[in-house]
């Protein structure tokens, strides 16, 4: 058993290394090391609580046994999962830790004396308004994660769903959380405890189904920034300053990242949150949409077309994802590139279902990460490269963004893929993207629609090459 | 007067917050999915809280209701500190610069 000021200090430790681990990732060089110094700051945490507690009875065993159970799931999934179910993995991996927020909350409720907060029915005010709030945004991240998680996996439909008096039925049920915490703190009742959890449960699943699909990425670091706040909640409970410090990361991380992806919609935050983005639009589009000439070609024309540049940019999006054709692009990079041809990539902000997304398929696929770039960095490209290949992308290249004011995606930043002097653009049909709009992109005279699933378009222009 | 020792906790907390933003904003773009990973893993350090739960029973009664919400949160922190980590190392491993040899 150690005293407790040096367990503090190790969880100090531990802390600092989690910072590391984050600081780590500011480049691909150092980021392997950053990861194993959130390994080692996870280890002395875990280490020291056992030390901590210095009882090594039965309980001992038990605590090992379900421990290990999760390991083994744990690094099963780890190695099993493919790159592209990424987005859902990380949906589901927040679920979890909103959930276990909630059960490490319940069993203090319960048995407040195990963590020195009082005793049943008269805990420390303080720790137990830091419990309620840990519990509540616990169990919003778990159920809003679960429908996030639902939505990618295809298993519930990604558009929104929304209902009249959605909002204002949110905005109650938010108001009697805090109304229950309040009653809560002041009447120590359990009855109002499991209600407020029921309540939190509710309002995670109402503030999700209405966001639709590509506004996914919002959502996702949305979430992830709960599942910070809700570490930190309980974090404070139990007086940890491990917890306190990791959950502080956490949050300011999930939320800058909501703040680059709502800048790269050029969409507030709120705008995004209220939902329903995509499903109004489309009605009257269909109307208004008058059948204008696009010019399409086969595997044979855009093998030629690039045959024939100096230089490629490739612009990835969801579609590749869905089709899994990174593996098939990186082999017609290969070609190009045995061909003397210059080709790099160009990943918008919100390319994907999640941030980062395309980069870690195209690392997958062994793409060098010093040919990928960012929209800022590659953008004035677009006016000097022969041929622009985008590959399941859509809105992101739509030029109306900057031209229309009316539109719904204004003043979003675009790839200005239409300054190329050709544009190869890959897609199963004229269908409009997740914003409902017609992509003026189409219909351009240097643009070559190519009708096909992404792979197989791809793999047929290889053997063309 | 004493100082309680929730407002250092708080300081704590507001100053890793700032550590954060900073932190956080220096994450190179084509890493984002790998931080939102590895953030997951770090978070699930509240298995400190699992395990002290999980422990808390006599040891005539390991389990009770207490405890056994302790040892069902030690499992999924465990997966998601597992998994977070594992999934983290297989994509850094990916990212892969240039070959110089040509």
């Amino acid at each position: 058993m150690i005293s407790a000021n040096l367990s503090a200090v190790f969880y100090l430790i531990s802390g600092v290394l989690f910072i590391l681990a984050l600081r780590g990732l500011s480049s691909p060089e150092t980021s392997r090391q950053g990861n194993f110094f959130g390994i080692l700051g996870m280890i002395i945490a875990i280490t020291v609580t056992f030390l901590s507690i210095g009882n090594f009875s039965n309980g001992f065993i038990v605590v090992l046994i379900f421990l290990l159970i999760g390991g083994l799931i744990g690094a099963f999934i780890a190695y099993k999962i493919p790159m592209t179910a990424m987005p859902e993995l990380v949906a589901g991996f927040h679920s979890l830790v909103g959930l276990a927020a909630v059960f490490v909350a319940i069993s203090a409720f319960l048995n407040p004396e195990a963590f020195n907060l009082g005793s049943p029915g008269n805990i420390k005010l303080g720790s137990l308004i830091e419990m309620s709030i840990g519990a509540a945004v616990g169990a919003i991240t778990f159920s809003g994660s679960i429908i996030a998680f639902l939505k990618l996996q295809g298993i519930m439909s990604g558009s929104p769903i929304t209902f009249k008096g959605q909002h204002p039925l949110n905005a109650l049920i938010l108001i009697s959380i805090v109304i229950l915490t309040y009653l809560l703190c002041s009447t120590q009742s359990s009855n109002l405890f499991w209600i407020l959890l029921a309540v939190s449960f509710l309002i995670g699943f109402l503030l999700i189904i209405p966001i639709g699909g590509a506004d996914m990425p919002v959502v996702i670091s949305m979430l992830n920034s709960y599942s910070g706040w809700a570490a930190a909640g309980i974090g404070f409970t139990l007086e940890n300053t491990a917890l306190i410090i990791t959950g502080a990361l956490v949050g300011s991380s999930g939320a800058i990242l909501s703040y680059i992806m709502c800048k790269g919609m050029n969409r507030s935050f709120f705008n995004v949150i209220l939902g329903g983005f995509g499903a109004t639009e489309q009605s009257g589009n269909s109307q208004s949409k008058e059948q204008r000439p696009v010019k399409s070609g086969n595997a044979d024309d855009a093998a030629f077309l690039m045959k024939n540049a100096s230089s490629v940019i490739i612009v990835p999006g969801y579609g590749m994802a869905v089709a899994q054709a990174q593996h098939a692009l990186r082999e017609m990079v290969d070609t190009l590139k045995k061909n003397d041809i210059k080709v790099s990539y160009a990943i918008h902000p919100v390319a994907g279902r999640m941030p980062g997304h395309m980069n870690v398929l195209l690392a997958e696929a062994n793409v060098p990460y010093d040919e990928v770039f960012e929209l800022e960095e590659i953008n004035n490209d677009f006016a000097n490269a022969d041929v622009a290949f985008v590959i399941g992308a859509n809105d992101v290249t739509n030029p109306v963004a900057k031209t229309d004011p009316q539109s719904p995606i204004y003043g979003m930043p675009v790839l200005d893929v239409e300054k190329c002097k050709s544009v190869l653009f890959v897609k199963r049909s004229l269908s409009p993207g997740y914003a409902g709009i017609d992509n003026d992109l189409f219909y351009k005279e240097n643009t070559l629609m190519l009708f096909a699933d992404a792979k197989k378009m791809t793999e047929d222009i290889t053997k063309n090459l | 007067m004493e100082i309680d020792p929730f407002i250092f906790r708080l300081s704590i907390f507001i100053l890793s917050i700032f550590i954060g933003y900073y932190v956080v904003w220096s994450v190179t773009p084509s890493l984002h999915t790998p931080l939102m990973s590895v953030t997951n893993a770090i978070s699930s350090v509240i298995i400190v809280g699992a395990i002290i739960a999980g422990l808390a029973g006599d040891s005539d009664s390991i389990f009770n209701t207490s405890s056994i919400f302790g040892f069902l949160a030690i499992s999924l922190a465990a997966i998601n500190i597992f998994g977070g980590f594992l999934v983290t190392q297989r994509m850094l491993a990916m990212y892969k610069k240039k070959k110089k040899d040509k």
